[in-house]
């Protein structure tokens, strides 16, 4: 006597088994379309491997000889990301309040949202490209480039801030008869003051690591002498740098993280 | 006649006030000197609005006679990222596994996964790529490569989160009926970070297709050659094209990604 034993199954993630297959296949035909589309010169890529043997033989033991190169590199950084989050930070709060729903009327409320869009599309790369090419190479479009990244990181969360407010305040200052400006100082502000110092702190953090990035296209600070390292073939500095880099990122982040929880 | 004294209100005891101060004064510091030492030439920046209005208006209007070939360098940004994303998923599940305390056969592999999460995470996908350019030569495999490298940190260190906070009643359970190691993960494990795994590829899809639009800056593929090239040779209508068509497949990113993230979770 042979019984049918009951044979739990684990339930396949789309109930559909036409949609289920539809899409794995569809997956499928994307993936390998895909790759035989894409220019790849797979030649080339061959070579890859004897060539990473070269770069990382020549990388070890990483060079600390051009301290000096180093260490200006990265006092610039630190210099351009100070900049950049002060003048950020002291942009991004006018631009938050006509971004903020509740506080600016609805012209100026989709002009606001408009900056903060345009600043948040591009990477701050693209930014940094443009500006060197507009104000010359070196940290000053770093500076620029960076404040426009901050404006779109911190005037993004500081207007969602705002539209959180309690309104209490905001009525109680209007019913008393208090002009805009005093309404936003004394009922907006002490409310999003504490975001705020936040968000700047955790700016600094983010601009320090992004500096060293736009340095690779021009705009000044540790980055710029890691490109030209790679230029030169000096790939055992180029390693120094990048773990100067990881370093400092790593102790940044410490740092913003210990100061931010004890704000909070 | 009893003399009432009138306590002024002072939102700070002077202790914290002398602390704000103190802030203050070392805030502006630490500003005048970055100010002061930076390496800035102060007549470009005098200059820098004017600089910018010309650069502006010889932007203006946007050249659309290049659209087709930006049209193709976008779709195939589309797909390096696409790509890089799915491989990235794919190689950071057993990163999760062994970097999450609870998984992890012993602390060499717990190790070995914080260190592989931390060195991929620290290096910015810019430099990852400039690294696999040297390597690979240009072209979207370096991209590819470079963004799987920056991914896999993100990744693996957002799932290895979720597995440790998953509820281990699921897990005892399956033990206690003997299931093996295997069957565990399956059962118990996969399901509860089902939902963490979609949104956070999905996150990082929508981050990587805002990276790999300046790959090109580097050599390593995407729309962001075409943009190189124009602004080599001072076509500024064509950037200017180019960087709408950067900001209107980045806000299609976003719509694509809340769409997904609500329509799975």
């Amino acid at each position: 006597m042979s019984t049918a034993r009951d044979h739990w199954r684990k339930q396949p993630f789309i109930p559909n088994p036409v949609l289920r297959y539809g899409l794995y296949a569809a997956i499928a035909f994307y993936v390998i379309l895909t790759l035989a589309t894409l220019p790849i010169d797979w030649d080339r890529v061959m070579q890859g491997l004897s060539r990473a043997g070269r770069i990382f033989g020549g990388a070890f033991p990483p060079s600390f000889q051009r301290s000096e190169l180093l260490i200006n590199g990265f006092l610039e950084s630190l210099k351009i990301a100070i900049l950049a989050t002060v003048g950020g930070i002291f942009l991004s709060i006018p631009i938050a309040f006509m971004a903020a729903r509740n506080i600016a009327p609805l012209p100026i409320y989709y002009l606001g949202r408009a900056i903060v869009i345009v600043a948040r599309s591009f990477h701050p790369v693209i930014v940094a490209i443009i500006f060197v090419k507009a104000v010359g190479f070196g940290p000053f479009a770093g500076v620029l480039t960076l404040i426009v990244y901050s404006i779109g990181f911190v005037a993004k969360l500081l207007a969602e801030r705002i539209e959180e407010i309690d309104p209490g305040p905001v009525e109680a200052m209007k019913a008393a008869g208090a002009p805009f400006l005093s309404t936003l100082i004394y009922a907006v502000v002490p409310q999003i003051m504490q975001r705020q110092i936040g968000l700047g702190i955790y700016q600094l953090d983010s601009n320090l690591r992004a500096s060293a990035v736009v340095g690779i296209v021009g705009a000044g600070g540790i980055g710029a002498t890691l490109a030209n390292a790679f230029g030169r073939y000096d790939y055992d500095f180029a390693l120094a740098i990048t773990m100067v880099i990881v370093g400092v990122i790593l102790i940044s982040e410490a740092v913003s993280g210990a100061i931010r929880k004890r704000i909070a | 006649m009893e003399q009432v004294q009138l306590q002024e209100w002072a939102r700070f005891t002077p202790q914290q006030r002398f602390q704000r101060y103190a802030i203050f004064a070392l805030t502006a510091l630490i500003v005048a000197w970055a100010l002061s030492s930076v390496n800035i030439i102060w007549e470009w920046v005098w200059d820098a609005p004017t600089q910018m209005g010309d650069l502006f208006s010889r932007m203006v209007p946007p050249d659309p006679a290049n659209l087709e070939q930006i049209l193709k360098a976008l779709w195939e940004t589309v797909n390096l990222a696409t790509i890089a994303t799915a491989l990235a998923v794919v190689l950071a599940l057993p990163v999760a596994y062994i970097a999450a305390q609870n998984t992890t056969p012993n602390a060499v592999t717990l190790w070995i996964g914080r260190f592989i999460l931390v060195s991929s995470r620290s290096v910015n996908t810019i430099i990852w790529a400039l690294l696999f350019v040297a390597i690979f030569g240009p072209g979207v495999v370096a991209g590819i490569v470079a963004i799987m490298f920056r991914s896999i940190g993100f990744l693996g260190k957002l799932l290895g989160e979720a597995i440790e906070e998953i509820d281990p009643k699921p897990v005892e359970a399956l033990q206690a009926c003997g299931a093996s190691h295997f069957k565990v993960v399956l059962y118990a494990i996969v399901p509860q970070v089902m939902p963490t795994f979609f949104a956070v590829s999905i996150l990082r899809w929508d981050i990587n297709l805002r990276e790999s639009t300046v790959l090109g800056l580097v050599g390593a593929g995407g729309i962001g050659v075409i943009l190189q090239g124009a602004i080599d040779t001072f076509n500024w209508q064509e950037v200017s094209t180019v960087l709408l068509a950067i900001i209107a497949l980045v806000v299609a990113g976003e719509v694509v990604s809340s769409y997904l993230r609500r329509k799975i979770l």
